[in-house]
């Protein structure tokens, strides 16, 4: 539908799509971001992960030349954010918290808005703002107003202005903030369809399912800084691996259970309610070795399953606090945006 | 080169964006028609039979350029609720990250008001014909005041502008318009003659409030009488309020974050 071109002016394939150095952000007492070192290689998602106020908006602000930083460096589609931020602005797109969108203008007159600014002249403007509207769902709408839109057509409208012309970063900050499931998954599914196509995405978000489903990469950032990076196989590995979880046909059989499988333990299991969880050392084959020397034992099995630590888990552990949105700043949650009307007419 | 042509172009772009918002909005709409078109008839018709103007026949020919200046002055209050409107919404943020030129935002919006301005200018002079007023002045000394008219238009939109930038919501660029700007134009000559007031605000409204020189220099252009440094006095005003607003706007939306 796009007819390609996504890759359009991408970096060179060896250096990073996006890389910071040491970036750092401080306010007249606060410190909002404290040397942070990001990499993001050309057609890859990287998940900016943490509370609200950690910085990720910051990062996103820096990175999008809307904020100068105050100490170390950032380059984006090899472009360094303050001395080339001019040339920069033509290689990003942005869809932010808000759905920055005018609401006294139709859809259609929002994007076509967006591609004037963006310089790639009327007709191409035009021609873009039909294709995107389709491929968004929403050229039904595009002759309405966007102040009749629903939350969720707003923000499916801000991501294709950010499309608009074909940037190869795009930096979307909390996309899904605020939004129903049903419109969180097609979003997903339009992300994951720009990356196919070789975008690379930055993405903050305070979700960890949205992090674990989208991105390649995932940065744990926390107060300023980024205190884990990796895949989300790494992070949840970095947690310690494994529990194998057995839930027992008679729970009186929970102490021979416990001595049963006592060998094959990195820590003492925990019995609660007939299921004995286990921590184990290693995936391969744990299931085969449980269920043989429970066996063995006479120990009856009702169901067996290794469960492997969720990224909340890997939150919890790293900042010591659930991935709960903090203190104030909830107004995404309760604002206008949060509720799903449906679209009228 | 090129940068010239893109201020040009992305400030157009703009404009129409802000011009297109006027007819979808119909309380902003009466604004600009309706609302002077009231003032022009409740003052000539409720204060007019008391109010004393020497050297005018009619008092409709000493309000309508009154009026006029102070629906110029505040046509630019648009410009102060967008842009709040537009920070507020994150759509500073959007511009700002688009390889648009810096100026655009504000031009734009600042031209839009121009276009405005002339809209319920047409509105007023055709009311005030209607009502008894009647230029007495040379055709060239019209449209010279026609074109000050818009500059006046102009200069204050870059004063709300500016407040549209500073203030934290569109309600209050509301009330910042109407504290600052309200009074201003009622202590001055636009609406009575100063000679009525008390000596304290006769010396204010006559000879310190720039609100009169614009006044006064719009009576001189449209009706006659004598002009004396009036028209210049005004003009230097308008190029003053530009010049200083337009850099203090400039400076603030560069800074500008949303939130």
């Amino acid at each position: 539908m796009d007819g390609g071109g996504s890759n359009h002016g991408a970096p060179p394939s060896n250096r990073p799509a996006i890389e910071t150095e040491g970036l750092c952000k401080s306010y007249k007492d606060v410190q909002a971001l404290r040397s942070v070192d990001l990499r993001v290689e050309p057609g890859t998602v990287l998940g900016l992960l943490g509370p609200n106020g950690a910085g990720k908006t910051t990062a996103v602000r820096i990175l999008t030349t809307l904020l100068p930083p105050t100490g170390g460096s950032a380059r984006v589609a090899g472009l360094d954010v303050v001395a080339d931020a001019a040339a920069l602005r033509a290689k990003i797109g942005l869809a932010g918290q808000y759905a920055a969108v005018d609401e006294n203008l139709t859809g259609t007159e929002n994007l076509e808005m967006v591609g004037r600014l963006y310089h790639i002249g009327r007709a191409e403007s035009r021609g873009r703002a039909r294709e995107l509207l389709e491929r968004f769902d929403l050229t039904d709408a595009g002759e309405r107003l966007v102040r009749t839109y629903s939350g969720g057509m707003r923000r499916r409208l801000d991501l294709a202005a950010a499309l608009v012309a074909r940037p190869p970063v795009l930096f979307l900050d909390e996309p899904t903030t605020g939004l129903d499931p049903r419109s969180r998954i097609g979003l997903w599914e339009t992300i994951e369809d720009r990356v196919a196509a070789g975008t690379t995405v930055l993405l903050t978000t305070q979700y960890l399912d949205e992090a674990d489903r989208l991105a390649d990469r995932i940065a744990v950032i926390d107060h300023g800084s980024v205190i884990a990076e990796g895949s989300s196989d790494d992070l949840k590995g970095r947690l310690g691996g494994e529990r194998l979880e057995v839930t027992l046909e008679d729970r009186s059989q929970a102490e021979a259970g416990v001595t049963a499988l006592s060998e094959i333990c990195r820590e003492p299991p925990s019995v609660e309610d007939g299921i004995v969880r286990v921590p184990v050392r290693r995936h391969q084959g744990v299931i085969a070795e449980a269920v043989r020397r429970l066996d063995a034992e006479g120990v009856g099995i009702d169901d067996i399953v290794v469960r492997r630590p969720t990224l909340d888990d890997v939150f919890l552990t790293l900042t010591g606090r659930p991935p709960e949105p903090e203190d104030g700043d909830q107004e995404q949650a309760t604002g206008e945006h949060a509720i799903e009307r449906e679209p009228i007419g | 080169m090129t940068a010239l042509r893109y201020a040009v172009s992305d400030a157009g772009v703009l404009a129409v964006r802000s011009l297109k918002r006027i007819p979808r909005q119909p309380d902003l709409l009466t604004g600009y028609t309706i609302q002077p078109v009231m003032f022009v008839l409740l003052f000539v018709y409720v204060f007019g039979g008391a109010i004393q103007t020497p050297g005018y026949e009619d008092y409709a020919d000493f309000l309508l350029p009154g009026i006029i200046v102070q629906t110029m002055a505040f046509g630019g209050f648009v410009t102060a609720l967008g842009l709040s409107e537009d920070l507020r919404k994150g759509l500073v943020d959007r511009f700002r990250s688009l390889p648009m030129a810096r100026s655009a935002v504000l031009t734009g919006r600042t031209f839009a008001d121009i276009a405005l301005n002339a809209l319920s200018l047409a509105v007023m002079i055709a009311v005030g014909l209607v009502v008894g007023f009647a230029f007495s002045s040379s055709p060239l000394e019209v449209v010279a005041g026609i074109g000050l008219m818009l500059l006046i238009g102009y200069a204050f939109s870059w004063i709300f502008a500016f407040i549209g930038l500073i203030v934290s919501s569109p309600e209050s660029a509301n009330a910042f318009g109407f504290i600052l700007i309200f009074p201003l134009t009622f202590a001055s000559s636009a609406f009575v003659p100063p000679e009525s007031m008390p000596d304290w605000l006769q010396t204010f409204a006559a000879d310190i409030n720039p609100f009169s020189t614009m006044v006064d220099a719009a009576r001189a252009l449209f009706v006659g009488g004598p002009a004396g440094n009036d028209v210049w006095g005004a003009t230097l005003w308008c190029l003053g309020l530009i010049a200083v607003f337009s850099t203090l706007a400039v400076h603030r939306y560069r800074r500008a974050v949303t939130r």
